[in-house]
């Protein structure tokens, strides 16, 4: 029995370490991004607009447009659908073979790598539909990949309302959009609304859907209409890493990471405090 | 027995859950303006009968049915039946009180906003009646707008008896209403019941016989999901016909 | 009245479903516009060079190579590279998250362990190319950093919250009566874990790999940065190499659009599609039967 015990305290300790690794992984990211890219971050970097000839007369601004504004075009494509199709899902859809389809076409849709949702974008946005590499474009094609994000966090935070409230609802003979709109919905808008806070948030960090659909290292302008292209932090900083002659690509590069990985985090923290409070206000 | 109203007349009811029958043929009438209990041990199938008296079953989808239920001459499984209508008229109570997370005066209020009742002041009064009735009313009148969480779980119970109450149903049906609650609250319930027998008929599920002689004009008892015997409580109490009947009651009386 | 209301019920309903249906017919746009794009390819090129061509050249001056074996042994090399860094780890910390850790540390580690989910591929890219990759080069002695190697860590960190997390959802939501009955027969913790949980939770976890397997498939940016992206044919991790996605994202801004190229990019978009469908689908399988075991 010594045996197991001492076997016990070898695994346990392993496993442990491995834990910690990870945590020792992720703080590392963090404080070499922060160390070797604050450097960078002034007034300047963050409010210029890109020079191009010499990069340490400018600043990403533009770039930090061009990815808001591609975080609202993609709200406004996949949250709205997202939603109704999680009600869908959780409240409405009987269990058949249409069901079972779509639940089985957005799990399949999570998994597709972006590249192809990038050449896909290219296909049918730009090309077939005569968008051009523009915001639109883009938003569309990173819109179908939240998509899936979307739905799932809404379907579990319909999911955590309680049946006993819909049982209560429906006994007293209320129909079941009526069940649905006073019952269901105003207890899981919040968890709605941070999951898709969160799902634009994982959108804005990615770069490979949006290469071919508009994004662009250097525009002079600020995009001024959907038509328009624009360029974007990820893009920004992947072409600073690895295809950029200057001197300060590097630096220029750190910062701009760091300043992606800080509007992200400043996301993910507005969640976390709002779910944090919500759930205190709970009451079940 | 008495030559009463019979207010439901469930005929031949057959029902299966994923292909398992939970009731056999069950004939069964119930008298209005009574309480009548369903009594029997665990996984008897007496909730499930009394969740087809308002078509709650209906809910689970791998369910199906077989049979009518009469209620004021029309059967409830007609095709053509109205299901929310039938549960405006059909009120149910269920096991664990289940208050909405709103204030204790919407809760209330809730099945006359969902009928679109808008006068406010109409409101006002069956919300104040229905917690009357409820024995409600006095713990609760001056806090009509705080949370319905907050009141114990006796309190609660009966808020969602005042809030089936609100929309008037012709019939109550109680899920073993007490069995979450301390002697006290369930006494409360009890002599709520009894008052309310006067007005509607009422249909209580229990497992607790001791209550089911207490307060139940008639009892029906039902084993694997068939009527071993139903007729009036003191004579099925005192006098039951059938051996199995008998086993049950002194099982537990001991 | 009863027939205004049921029908503005039906048309609340019908409303809902057909905006779901989206999801599914954005699913089949995809694949239709990857096959009618891709298949084209296979009219000039026989599926025989493509699958199983060594050499993947299309821009050779007089005779365009269109062989993607090369490619398709980088994606999965570093697939599998980074499953053998994943897994061990991941599976380690769950275990720890789970049955070990007191719950206070549990829930400050686990959102951190999210954190790690959050960061952008292209971030990770770079802490490769300008961290991972030079110390990779000194440790072995090589001339680069940018390899294999290189891009298995940087997947397998990415890949590991993925692991982590669903593993350790498996685990916690093992019935306690299974640890109960296993300590009250006097057995110490691990053979608790050992004997009873990992066994029951391994459709769970299997179903995990699973989905960190597709993960690694479809990883693009970081390893277009740091995989070297030669296309010669690897031999060792120390290789060079270019997965089939660092391919799709070099090669698509300068090929033109039409082409015999631009058709063989799409065709190998349609292998990856399919390649993360199957895993996909291998992984439901895998999961329905551990949520129909223990209700999951």
């Amino acid at each position: 029995m010594v045996n197991e015990h001492v076997k016990q305290n070898v695994y346990f300790i392993l496993f442990r370490i491995a834990t910690f690794l990870s945590i020792v992984v992720l703080l590392f990211i963090l404080l070499f991004i922060f160390k070797e890219g604050v450097g960078v971050i002034d007034i300047k970097f963050l409010t210029s607009m890109w020079s191009h000839r010499d990069i340490t007369q400018g600043g990403i601004f533009p770039a930090i447009i061009g990815t808001i504004f591609l975080a609202i075009g993609v709200s406004i494509i996949s949250i709205p659908i997202g939603i109704c199709t999680a009600i869908y899902l959780n409240e409405y859809a009987k269990e058949n073979l249409l069901t079972r389809t779509i639940k089985l076409a957005i799990r399949n849709l999570a998994g597709v790598p972006s590249i192809v949702y990038g050449i896909f974008g290219l296909a049918f946005f730009v090309l077939f539909l005569k968008l051009g590499g523009s915001l639109i474009a883009a938003s569309l094609t990173l819109g179908f990949m939240t998509l899936p994000w979307i739905i799932t966090a809404s379907e579990e935070a319909l999911k955590a309302v309680p049946l006993s409230f819909r049982e209560g609802s429906y006994a007293l003979g209320a129909t079941k959009w009526q069940t649905v709109r006073k019952n269901v919905l105003p207890h899981s808008f919040s968890g709605m609304l941070t999951g898709s806070i969160l799902g634009i948030s994982r959108a804005m960090g990615e770069t490979a859907p949006i290469i071919m659909v508009g994004a662009t290292f250097f525009m002079g302008y600020l995009p001024t209409s959907p038509f328009d292209k624009f360029m974007a932090l990820p893009y920004h900083l992947f072409i600073l890493a690895t295809q950029h002659s200057s001197p300060y690509a590097r630096e220029y590069a750190l910062g701009t990471a760091l300043v992606l990985i800080a509007l992200i985090f400043m996301f993910n923290f507005g969640v976390f405090v709002l779910r944090y409070k919500l759930r205190r206000k709970k009451e079940w | 027995m008495e030559k009463n109203n019979v207010k439901i007349s469930i005929e031949d009811l057959n029902f299966w859950y994923n292909s398992k029958q939970i009731l056999f043929n069950i004939d069964l009438k119930l008298y209005s303006k009574k309480i009548t209990a369903l009594i029997g041990p665990s996984g008897c199938g007496k909730s499930t009968l009394l969740r087809c008296i308002n078509r709650m079953n209906d809910l689970i989808p791998i369910s199906k049915f077989d049979g009518k239920i009469f209620y004021n001459n029309e059967d409830i499984y007609e095709k053509n039946t109205d299901v929310i209508e039938l549960r405006k008229k059909v009120g149910m109570v269920f096991q664990k009180p289940n208050p909405f997370p709103m204030s204790i005066f919407d809760n209330v209020a809730y099945g006359l906003r969902i009928q679109n009742m808008t006068d406010k002041n109409k409101i006002k009064q069956i919300v104040k009646e229905s917690l009357e009735k409820a024995d409600l009313w006095e713990e609760v009148k001056d806090r009509l707008n705080l949370s319905a969480f907050r009141l114990s779980g006796g309190q609660q119970q009966r808020l969602c008896i005042a809030r089936s109450l609100a929309i008037n149903p012709e019939i109550i049906l109680l899920d073993e209403p007490c069995s979450a609650l301390d002697p006290l609250a369930t006494a409360k319930i009890e002599s709520l019941l009894r008052k309310l027998k006067d007005e509607r008929t009422i249909i209580i599920v229990t497992h607790n016989m001791h209550q089911a002689k207490r307060i139940s004009d008639y009892t029906c008892y039902l084993l694997n999901g068939k009527v071993i015997e139903y007729s009036g409580t003191a004579e099925m109490f005192d006098n039951p016909k059938n051996k199995l009947t008998k086993d049950y009651i002194q099982g537990v009386f001991g | 009245m009863q027939n205004h209301r049921k029908l503005k019920e039906k048309l609340i309903e019908i409303f809902f479903s057909a905006i779901s249906i989206i999801a599914l017919l954005i699913l089949i746009g995809i694949f239709v516009f990857l096959f009618i794009t891709g298949i084209k390819t296979f009219t000039q090129i026989s599926p025989a060079e493509f699958f199983l061509g060594t050499e993947w050249n299309p821009t050779a001056y007089g005779e365009p190579k269109w062989g993607i074996l090369s490619l398709v042994i980088g994606t999965l090399m570093v697939t599998f590279g980074s499953l053998v860094i994943a897994i061990p780890l991941g599976l380690a910390s769950a275990v720890y998250l789970s049955e070990i850790a007191r719950p206070k540390i549990r829930e400050t580690i686990k959102p951190i362990i999210e954190m790690i989910a959050g960061i952008p591929s292209v971030v990770l890219g770079l802490i490769g190319i300008l961290f991972l990759s030079p110390l990779i080069a000194k440790v072995f002695g090589l001339s680069s950093g940018l390899n294999a190697l290189t891009s298995s860590i940087i997947v397998g960190i990415m890949v590991l919250p993925t692991i982590i997390s669903i593993s350790e959802d498996v685990l916690t939501s093992l019935p306690n009566e299974f640890r109960e009955a296993s300590l009250a027969l006097g057995a110490t913790k691990w053979q608790m874990i050992r004997m009873i949980l990992l066994p029951a939770a391994l459709s769970g976890i299997l179903a995990a790999m699973m989905l960190g397997l597709g993960r690694a498939v479809g990883e693009t940016m970081a390893v277009l940065m740091v995989a070297g992206n030669s296309i010669a044919m690897p031999f060792s991790f120390f290789d060079s190499v270019r997965p089939m996605t660092a391919n799709i994202a070099i090669e698509i801004k300068e090929v033109v659009k039409g082409s015999l190229h631009y058709e063989a990019l799409f065709a190998i978009g349609l292998v990856l599609f399919v390649m993360t469908f199957i895993v996909n689908f291998i992984s439901d399988i895998i999961i329905e039967k551990q949520v129909r075991k223990y209700k999951w």
